[in-house]
Parts: structure tokens; C-alpha cells; sequence
């Protein structure tokens, strides 16, 4: 939007007269939600241009993956996006299953649905609530973070962790639904969407906030392909492409809900399309609850990958056998080479995992969606203000974990 | 509608336009997956994105995986591009030696090549000719090798408590 005639009010002079100074935003500044750092060029208020500096939590994820057994990855998928580790948990784990070749039984794929959904809609709470305090508006965030706090401990009753879950097994869960879950869950979901609709009253139809966030940080649906994009950002830029509707993993196939799109590719409309994934999101987790299927937790038909019950390895020699295979990393899998991907808090999430047949992936790349779209963020905020850059990167949900790998 | 796009008649299109170019096919868990010599990465995908029939526009993963005894083609590099309006995904794959793991940038086909290709050099030490800047990203500059590449060890090579042969490697 950098020269439009309605914009051209903000700048008092539109000419570059000279004085061009060099600020640094981050690496480390409250205003980044991480470590980014980006030098801008600026004149005045208004960007000319920006280096982006990524890298600083690198934690070669790649390289420990080859060194690890199987089971013992899905830690290191927890530090990508930590704002929905579940999803990225389970994407792992979906991969292997893809690998190895394993159905998992109905029950399963509900139950992760539920949690996937769970993860998603406190990753975009986060995202969201975090723009409105970009632009001024603390309120929202601190009852939002209330609420994401009940997801928290709805994944502590399935797991026992709250923000590096590790959750699940290759195979299926550790362990059923406990009766304290269903509980808080159907608390959640009645109170939630009351509480819910409050934010969204709060900032949707605000003026301030319309004013704030319309025409910030814009990108086309061309260039944002173009980029790389995936998820919320490439949503709101107006492509409808969405992994759970296009390649259907977990069952995802059995609900009903929308993708919303947007048209601008702003940040109002990143806002807008993640505000209305969390419905989505809560739609789905209610037609998977409604009809959570009977069966068992996790697929009895793997026990060289699914852990034993542990009273079962302390007196069972064959449980015992298979518990030491396991955590020994002695099980053999298949020779192949399989890319699967999930639908993750910011886009499409996927596994490149090539596989010699030994204990550990001979190659095993992750797709970070935002370590992809990052890149476009120069591009986004030329012309625009400071402020404005401040925006649009917390609205394009850019996570220093899955960035910098 | 248009009738379903498969495997089958990508690659059908692909053999058609490309020829001896595609040297091999498989299809590892229903992913089509093409083997073509470097030289030739550009054209197709350059072709592949303004192909009316394919409309392979947009790339999804670039990366590499290398194999110490491949002598002569020790580095791989993969592409993975997917067609949002057939779904259909197509993996093209090409091998460069490692004295000189040289091949041509598509960031002018994909912006969104850049840091990929970047991240790529940086770990594999691939040259991706025609970048605009390419330079290690998510290491530190000063570093003298590339860390993904098989003959570095995450571990301290010289410890013997850890002997690889005890855990089936």
C-alpha cells in the first residue's frame, strides 16, 4: 500500500531528503515475540527496506534426528511450533505410521482430531490475541491466555506435559481419555465459545483495530504462492488451500467444516481467518467428541513400536522383550522414503523422511512453514511504518522455534 | 470438470515433453517421484509452474540427502512441487558429484527457493548458481564445513562408550 493516495497523508514528506538511518529491530526486543532480527532501512517512520538475520536458536533438529531412534524424535518435534506441539507430535507419528505401514483404529484418529484441534485453536489464540496487544488492546490477550490455560491442562490430563507435550505413541496414545478430560472438556466446550465471542466483540468490528490492521502488511495471492505460503497467511491472502481438506490424514474426512479465505491478504484478514478457524476448529472438535468412537487407545497390532503397559513389562517376558526393543531403538522398519504432511498452526507442516532400514532416519527433513513464509516479510513491510512492521510479523504467526529449526 | 489428474499421466506428459531426460520414475508410497541430470531441474520446473495441463505452481520443499558411496553422485537434491489444482505431487530429484555439487537456482521460477537453497548450501555445501545471495543462514558465518554431510559425527567420533555397532548401525 506503499503510495496510495489515502495512504499518503501518514508521511509528512514522500521524498527521501538523505537522511536515512539504519535501526535495528531485535534480536532480542519486546516487541518480537522471539529472536528475530531484522535491520531495517529506514527514513523517518517508513521502511525502505530490510535484512533479515535468521538462525540464532538453531538447534540442528535434522542432524539429532539422524542419530535417534524413532520414538525418540517426537521431542524434537515438540521445539518447532511449541504454540501447537501436538500437531506437530502427531505428524510425526503419522509419518512413521505412513512408514511402517500401520492403521490405527478409529478411536485414535478421533481422539488426535480432538487434540489437534485443541492445539490449533490455542496456537491461533495466541497468534491473535498477541495483534491485539501489537495494537494497544492488553484485555483481550489476558482472557484469551485464560482460555488457552484450560487447553494446557487439558493436554497435561492426556499426557502429563502442557507446552512440550511429546504427546502420543507411534501407534496411538499412552493412554485412554481420562475421566477428569472429559470433564474439563465438556466444560471447555460450553464456556469457550462465550468467552470466545467476548474477544472477538473486542477487536473485530473495532474501529481503532479495523483502522490499525487494514492494509497492513499486505500480500497478493500470487506472491504469496509465489513464497511459499501455506496455512492462515496463504488462507488469508485467498487461496483455499488447507492439507485437512486437500490431503484428508486422521480421519478428517468424517467432519464438516469451512475453510475461511480472505481477499487482501492483510493483517485484519490473517486476524479474521484464524478467528474463524478457532469456530471451525470447535466444530470439529464437537461432531469428534459426539461421536468418539469405542476401541481401543492405541493399535494392538504393533507391539515392536507401541510401548507395552508397564505392569506388563515387569511380568511378562514377551512385553518386557518388545519394551527393551523399543526404547533400545532395536526395532527394524521398513526400507523407503515417505513424505507426509499436516495442516499445523501456520501452515503445512510435512516430514521428508527417508529411511536405510536402520534404527535411525537416514535423512529426515522437516517442512517449517514459517522458516518459508519469513522470507516475504521485506517485501511486506516496504513503505509501510515501524509500528506497522511490528504487526504484521506477530500476525504472520512466526514461530523462533520452527524458524530456526 | 476436468477429468482426475494421476501418476500416471503426469508422467505420461512429463516422458512426452521431456523424453530420455526422465531417467528413472518409482513411486515410494504413491508419491511420483522423477530422477532427471541437473542441468535439466530448471527447465522442467520452469515448465511444470506455466504447464496449462500440470499446473505444478508451487513448491513445497527443496533439500538435499547425501550418500558418501554413490560415488560420482553423492549429493541429491529434492524438489517437491504440488499442483493445488489437481493435488497431485511431484517429487524431481537430481544427483551432483561432490567435488562439485553444483546446480542452477530456480529463485527466479520461486521466491520462495531462496532461503531453502540457502538452508541447503549451508548444510550440504550445494551451489546454487544464478542466487542472489547465497550465504549460510542458520549457521554461523565463520563455520569452514558442512555439517550435514555424512562424515560429520554429532558426536565426538573419539568416544568408545558409544560404539555404533552395539545399536545396529
Amino acid at each position: 500500500m506503499s503510495d496510495t493516495p489515502e495512504n499518503k497523508s501518514l508521511f509528512a514528506d514522500e521524498t527521501i531528503d538523505g537522511q536515512i538511518a539504519t535501526l535495528n529491530l531485535g534480536p532480542t526486543h519486546p516487541a518480537t515475540h522471539g529472536i528475530f532480527q531484522n535491520v531495517l532501512t529506514v527514513d523517518g517512520e517508513k521502511i525502505l527496506g530490510s535484512v533479515q538475520t535468521v538462525g540464532y536458536i538453531h538447534r540442528a533438529f535434522e542432524k539429532l534426528a539422524e542419530r535417534r531412534p524413532y520414538n525418540q524424535i517426537t521431542p524434537i518435534t515438540d521445539r518447532l511450533n511449541y504454540c501447537s506441539s501436538p500437531i506437530n507430535n502427531m505428524g510425526w507419528e503419522m509419518t512413521m505410521e505412513k512408514l511402517i505401514g500401520i492403521e490405527v483404529p478409529k478411536r485414535v484418529n478421533y481422539m488426535r482430531v480432538i487434540i489437534m484441534e485443541l492445539a490449533r485453536i490455542a496456537d491461533h489464540l495466541v497468534c491473535n490475541s498477541v495483534i491485539g496487544v501489537d495494537t494497544g488492546a492488553l484485555t483481550g490477550f489476558t482472557y484469551m491466555f485464560q482460555e488457552r490455560e484450560k487447553i494446557y491442562e487439558l493436554y497435561e490430563e492426556v499426557c502429563g506435559a502442557r507446552l512440550t507435550t511429546n504427546m502420543g505413541r507411534i501407534g496411538g496414545f499412552e493412554r485412554d481419555f481420562s475421566p477428569t478430560f472429559h470433564k474439563k472438556l465438556q466444560v471447555f466446550l460450553k464456556e469457550f465459545p462465550k468467552r470466545f465471542q467476548e474477544f472477538d466483540d473486542l477487536l473485530l468490528r473495532n474501529r481503532i483495530f479495523m483502522d490499525r490492521t487494514i492494509g497492513t502488511g499486505p500480500i497478493s495471492a500470487e506472491r504469496a504462492m509465489d513464497y511459499g505460503f501455506t496455512g492462515p497467511n496463504l488462507r488469508a491472502a485467498g487461496v483455499d488451500y488447507d492439507v485437512r481438506a486437500m490431503n484428508p490424514y486422521a480421519s478428517y474426512e468424517d467432519f464438516d467444516f469451512i475453510i475461511p479465505v480472505g481477499t487482501q491478504g492483510d493483517t485484519y484478514d490473517r486476524f479474521c481467518v484464524r478467528q474463524e478457524e478457532i469456530r471451525q476448529s470447535l466444530r470439529i472438535i464437537e461432531q469428534a467428541y459426539k461421536n468418539l468412537p469405542e476401541g481401543k487407545h492405541f493399535s494392538p497390532d504393533v507391539p515392536e513400536f507401541y510401548l507395552p503397559r508397564k505392569e506388563d513389562v515387569y511380568t511378562k517376558m514377551e512385553a518386557l522383550i518388545y519394551h527393551f526393543k523399543i526404547v533400545m531403538g532395536e526395532t527394524p522398519v521398513p526400507v523407503g522414503e515417505v513424505y507426509h504432511s499436516v495442516e499445523g498452526g501456520n501452515g503445512e507442516l510435512g516430514f521428508h523422511l527417508i529411511s536405510d532400514g536402520g534404527r535411525t532416519p537416514y535423512r529426515l527433513q522437516f517442512r517449517r512453514p514459517c522458516f518459508i513464509y519469513y522470507q516475504a516479510y521485506p517485501e511486506m513491510i516496504t513503505g509501510q511504518t515501524i509500528s506497522d512492521a511490528v504487526l504484521t510479523m506477530s500476525s504472520m504467526n512466526v514461530i523462533a522455534g520452527e524458524l530456526d529449526a | 470438470m476436468m477429468s482426475k489428474l494421476t501418476n500416471e499421466t503426469v508422467l505420461t506428459r512429463l516422458q512426452d515433453k521431456f523424453g530420455d531426460a526422465i531417467l528413472k520414475y518409482e513411486e515410494p508410497y504413491g508419491f511420483l517421484t522423477i530422477e532427471v541430470p541437473a542441468e535439466k531441474t530448471h527447465n522442467l520446473i520452469s515448465w511444470l509452474k506455466t504447464d496449462e495441463v500440470l499446473k505444478m505452481s508451487f513448491l513445497t520443499l527443496l533439500g538435499a540427502v547425501h550418500y558418501p558411496n554413490d560415488k560420482g553422485r553423492e549429493i541429491c537434491v529434492n524438489y517437491h512441487i504440488h499442483s493445488f489444482i489437481h493435488n497431485v505431487r511431484l517429487r524431481i530429484r537430481a544427483f551432483l558429484p561432490i567435488e562439485n555439487p553444483a546446480i542452477q537456482s530456480i529463485t527466479d521460477i520461486y521466491m520462495g527457493a531462496n532461503w531453502l537453497e540457502r538452508e541447503t548450501y549451508d548444510f550440504f555445501g550445494v551451489i546454487f548458481e544464478g542466487h542472489p545471495n547465497l550465504t549460510r543462514i542458520l549457521n554461523e558465518d565463520s563455520m569452514d564445513y558442512f555439517p550435514m554431510r555424512k562424515q560429520y559425527h554429532l558426536e565426538d567420533a573419539t568416544r568408545e562408550d558409544k560404539d555404533d555397532r552395539y545399536f545396529g548401525r
